[in-house]
C-alpha cells in the first residue's frame, strides 16, 4: 500500500477508490458479525463464493463480507444492492437462487423476505423494516456497507474526511470546543463529558499523554462496542487520532476484551492498514503530528472495565482499582495524564467534526445529545443491535423496534446498565430514554444492554443472579464490595429457597446502602442496584417468596413441584426417557400395550425441568 | 513447553515486563493452561517474582494454573441467556459431564466454563464448544450437542476428576 503524505493525497486516493465502484453494480453484502456467525454466515459466505465462481462470466457480481447489522434476530443476514433487497435467515442452499434470480434477473424472493409480524405483508428493502424504521444510525449505519478488514471501504464512505479537517484547518483547542459544544457524553456508562476530560487532560503538567479506548465491554447481554469494534474499527481509530491530536498524547491503547476474538483480530488489521497507509505512525498526513496505537488484551475480568483498574491491566498488574482523589486525566496509565474513552464515544467523533456541534447537538434531549447503541436483548422478538436519538421512549425501543414480546406474554420489566443498573418497570415504560432520566428511576445507561423482562422472568432470581455476578467479579479490595454483595447474595439465595425470612429485605436494603456508601469504585458503588431496584418496584414479588413460598414467575427451582396431568398425558413416555434421576414411573403405550399412567415421584424429583421441556403436550404442569 | 518456546513469545512483545497479561495468555493458548515451569522460566527472564506471576494468573478468568480438557464446553450464562434459560442449560451440563464449571472430566475430554457473556445474545441460551456457537439451547439439546464431542461411545462419564 502506498504511503499517503497530505490531505490532497487522500482526496486523490478516495477518488481513486470511488472511480472503481459503479454504485449501480450488482454488489452482495453478507453481515459477518459474530451474531450471524453463531447462526452460520461462514456457510452462507461459502456457498456464495461457489456460486459466483460458477458465475465467472458474469463478472461485476461482488461479494463482501460485512460487520454487524445489529438486526441478529434475523440472521444470516443478505442485502442485494443495488435494489438494497433484504433477505433473512439465507442458508447455504439459497444462494444460487439469490444469484440467478435477484442478482441476475432482478426478481424478488418471497420466501427469504422479512414479513411483518402483525400485517403479515413481507417486506422488500432493508430501510422499510419496523425493526430499522424508527432507528437513527449514524454511528452504526455504515456497518453494514463495508468490509472491515479493507481500509478502501471506510475511505469509499467518507471516512478519514474528520482527520485531515482536524489536523489541517482546526487547533487543539478548537476541536476541544467542538467537542464540548456537542456535549458528548462518555458512552461506557458515567455520562461524563467527553470535551471537558479531554480539556483537563490536555492542560495536566507533564510532558507524555496517553489516550485509551475502553473496549472492555464486560456488562453481560451488551455488545455494542464488539460490533462496532469489529464492523466499522477504523471510525474508532479516527476518533482517537483526532482526539490524541487535540490533547497532544502520541501514544494510545486500544483495550479490549479476549472473548471477543474478530474484534481483536480487526482493530489489529485496522491499525496495521491505517499506518501502512500513513494516517497513523510518524507524521501523520504530512501534519507533523505522530501517533500509535497499541492493541491490549484483557483477561476476563469485568472489574478491568473501570478506569483505572484497566490501565493497572495494561501496565502488567492485576486489575484492581484505586482511589480516585486525583483524576486520571492528571496521573493515569504510568502515572501520566490519560484520557480514557469508551469505544462508542470514539467513534461519534468524527461524526462531530465533519458535520459539526451544531447539527449534533440537535439530536438528543436538553442534557443528553446525540445517538446511542442499545443492544436489545431478552424476551423481546427482535433481538440486535439498535441506534436511536436520546430521548426516545422504552416503549418505542421494545415495541416499535423490538417488535414486542415473544408468544403473547406480558411485559415486566427492562433491566439498563449492565450488573450495576435497575430494572425499570412497566408503570415507566414511557420514560423518554436519557442520562438524568434512567438515574431519576433508579437505574443508568450504563454502556447501553437492555434487557427486555416478561411475566416468567422472576425479579428476585434476576437480583440474585446478578449479585452472583458482583460478587464473583469484585476485585476483593474494599470489604464492603466483596463482603457486602456476598451477604445480599446468600440472602437472595435463602428467599429463592423458600428460606426467607420478612426481615431479610430490611437488611438487604441496609447492607444495600453501606456497600455503596464504603466501596471504592463504581462497581461496589453501584452493586447494590440491581437488589434495591427490584425490591423497590417488586416488592410483592418478595413477600410472595418470603411469605407464601412460591415463585410467581415459575422460575426458582426450590419453591416448584412438577406434576404431570393424566387426562392431557398421551402415555409417550418421554418424560419418563428424559428424567436424569429416574423419578418418573409409568409405562409407555404401545400398539400391544395399554401402558400405564406416568407419576412423579417427589421425593427423587430434582426439579430439574427436563420433563416439562421434553413434553410435546404441555402435560406436565409447574406449580 | 519449552524453555525457547516461552523465550520466543517474550520477544513477541519486545521483552516488556507490561506485557506479561499479554504473553501469559499466549501461553495459555498454546498449552491450554500456564505450566509452572512455564512460568519459572518467563520469571526468571523477566526478572518478575514467581508471586507476581501468580497473583496475575490467579486474578484473570482466562488464566488456568491446571490442565484444560481437549474441548472447552463454555455456557454463556449473561443476562439475556440468563432470563431466557440458561440455568438450565448449565445445571443439564453438570448433570451430563458428572462436573462442576471450572473442572475436567476425569478422562480429559471436557473443561466445563461459564462465560459472563459472548455477545451473541440473539441466539440464547448459547454454548459454544471450542468456538463453536450452539444457539437456542435448552437441557433437552444438551446431549446431542456433547455427543459430537465425546471421545468414546460411553452414554455419560460420570466420575469427577
Amino acid at each position: 500500500m502506498r504511503r499517503i503524505d497530505s490531505p490532497q493525497a487522500l482526496e486523490q486516493f478516495r477518488a481513486e477508490i470511488l472511480s472503481k465502484r459503479d454504485p449501480r453494480q450488482s454488489l452482495i453484502t453478507i453481515c459477518g458479525g459474530t451474531g450471524c456467525h453463531a447462526s452460520g454466515c461462514h456457510q452462507v459466505v461459502e456457498a456464495f463464493k461457489k456460486v459466483l465462481q460458477d458465475h465467472a462470466k458474469n463478472n461485476g457480481i461482488s461479494l463482501r463480507v460485512t460487520g454487524c447489522h445489529g438486526f441478529c434476530e434475523r440472521g444470516p443476514l443478505v442485502v442485494v444492492h443495488p435494489q438494497k433487497v433484504l433477505y433473512q435467515r439465507v442458508k447455504p442452499e439459497d444462494a444460487s437462487a439469490i444469484v440467478q434470480e435477484t442478482v441476475l434477473k432482478g426478481k424478488v424472493i418471497d420466501s427469504l423476505l422479512y414479513e411483518h409480524p402483525t400485517t403479515g405483508e413481507k417486506i422488500v428493502s432493508e430501510e422499510d423494516v419496523p425493526f430499522y424504521k424508527k432507528q437513527m444510525r449514524i454511528i452504526f449505519g455504515n456497518n453494514g456497507s463495508i468490509d472491515p478488514t479493507r481500509i478502501e471501504d471506510y475511505l469509499a464512505v467518507g471516512g478519514y474526511q474528520a482527520l485531515p479537517k482536524a489536523l489541517f484547518s482546526m487547533k487543539p483547542e478548537q476541536i476541544i470546543a467542538e467537542v464540548k459544544k456537542a456535549n458528548l457524553r462518555g458512552r461506557g456508562g458515567g455520562g461524563f463529558p467527553a470535551g471537558v476530560k479531554w480539556e483537563q487532560c490536555r492542560n495536566a503538567p507533564g510532558d507524555i499523554r496517553y489516550v485509551i479506548c475502553n473496549a472492555d465491554e464486560g456488562d453481560p447481554g451488551a455488545y455494542m462496542d464488539r460490533s462496532l469494534l469489529e464492523g466499522n474499527p477504523h471510525s474508532v481509530l479516527e476518533g482517537m487520532i483526532i482526539g490524541a491530536f487535540a490533547i497532544g498524547s502520541h501514544e494510545g491503547y486500544v483495550y479490549v476484551r479476549n472473548e471477543y476474538p474478530l474484534a481483536v483480530m480487526n482493530v489489529g488489521i485496522a491499525i496495521q492498514q491505517a499506518q501502512e497507509l500513513g494516517l497513523l505512525g510518524k507524521n501523520i498526513l504530512g501534519s507533523g503530528f505522530d501517533f500509535e496505537v497499541k492493541v491490549s488484551r484483557g483477561g476476563g475480568a469485568f472489574v478491568c472495565g473501570e478506569s483505572t483498574a484497566l490501565m493497572a491491566s495494561i501496565e502488567g498488574q492485576v486489575g484492581e482499582p484505586r482511589a480516585k482523589h486525583i483524576h486520571t486525566v492528571i496521573s493515569g496509565l504510568y502515572d501520566r495524564p490519560t484520557n480514557l474513552n469508551n469505544v462508542e464515544t470514539w467513534a461519534n467523533v468524527p461524526l462531530i467534526i465533519n458535520k459539526g456541534a451544531d447539527w449534533y447537538s440537535q439530536i438528543g434531549t436538553e442534557g443528553s445529545k446525540g445517538t446511542k447503541i442499545f443492544s436489545l436483548v431478552g424476551k423481546v422478538n427482535n433481538t440486535g443491535l439498535v441506534e436511536v436519538p436520546m430521548g426516545i421512549t422504552l416503549r418505542e425501543i421494545v415495541y416499535d423496534i423490538g417488535g414486542g414480546i415473544p408468544g403473547g406474554k406480558k411485559f415486566k420489566a427492562v433491566q439498563t446498565g449492565g450488573p450495576s443498573g435497575g430494572c425499570i418497570p412497566e408503570s415507566q415504560i414511557d420514560l423518554p430514554v436519557d442520562f438524568d432520566r434512567l438515574t431519576e428511576v433508579g437505574s443508568m445507561m450504563g454502556s447501553g444492554g437492555m434487557i427486555v423482562m416478561d411475566e416468567s422472568t422472576c425479579m428476585v432470581d434476576v437480583a440474585k443472579y446478578f449479585m452472583n455476578f458482583l460478587k464473583d467479579e469484585s476485585c476483593g479490595k474494599c470489604t464492603s464490595c466483596r463482603e457486602g454483595t456476598k451477604r445480599m447474595h446468600e440472602i437472595l439465595t435463602e428467599i429463592t429457597e423458600g428460606r426467607g425470612t420478612t426481615d431479610h429485605l430490611e437488611l438487604l436494603e441496609e447492607l444495600g446502602w453501606t456497600t455503596m456508601e464504603a466501596s471504592l469504585c463504581a462497581l461496589g458503588g453501584t452493586a447494590p442496584n440491581p437488589a434495591l431496584s427490584t425490591i423497590r418496584y417488586f416488592r410483592e414479588e418478595y413477600q410472595e417468596h418470603i411469605l407464601h413460598k412460591k415463585c410467581p414467575a415459575k422460575v426458582c427451582r426450590a419453591l416448584l413441584t412438577y406434576r404431570i396431568l393424566s387426562d392431557v398425558c398421551t402415555l409417550c413416555g418421554r418424560c419418563a426417557k428424559a428424567c436424569p434421576v429416574e423419578a418418573i414411573s409409568g409405562k409407555a403405550k404401545t400398539k400391544k400395550e395399554k401402558g400405564l399412567p406416568f407419576k412423579i415421584d417427589e421425593t427423587k424429583c430434582i426439579k430439574c425441568g427436563m420433563c416439562f421441556e421434553s413434553c410435546k403436550f404441555e402435560a406436565v404442569q409447574v406449580e | 513447553m519449552t524453555a525457547p518456546e516461552v523465550d520466543s513469545i517474550i520477544e513477541r512483545y519486545g521483552g516488556r515486563e507490561s506485557a506479561i497479561l499479554a504473553i501469559l495468555q499466549d501461553i495459555q493458548t498454546k498449552e491450554k493452561y500456564l505450566p509452572k515451569e512455564a512460568l519459572e522460566h518467563l520469571g526468571a527472564r523477566l526478572n518478575i517474582p514467581l508471586n507476581r506471576i501468580y497473583r496475575i494468573a490467579t486474578f484473570y478468568r482466562a488464566l488456568s494454573l491446571t490442565p484444560r480438557g481437549r474441548h472447552e464446553v463454555c455456557v454463556c450464562v449473561g443476562t439475556a441467556c440468563h432470563v431466557r434459560g440458561a440455568q438450565r442449560v448449565m445445571d443439564q451440563m453438570n448433570l451430563e459431564l458428572g462436573i462442576h464449571p471450572g473442572e475436567t472430566t476425569k478422562d480429559k475430554n471436557f473443561t466445563l466454563e461459564t462465560v459472563n457473556c459472548l455477545g451473541v445474545c440473539a441466539a440464547g441460551p448459547v454454548v459454544a464448544i471450542d468456538g463453536e456457537y450452539f444457539g437456542k439451547m435448552s437441557s433437552v439439546k444438551v446431549p446431542g450437542v456433547l455427543k459430537k464431542f465425546r471421545s468414546d461411545k460411553k452414554e455419560k462419564v460420570d466420575e469427577k476428576d
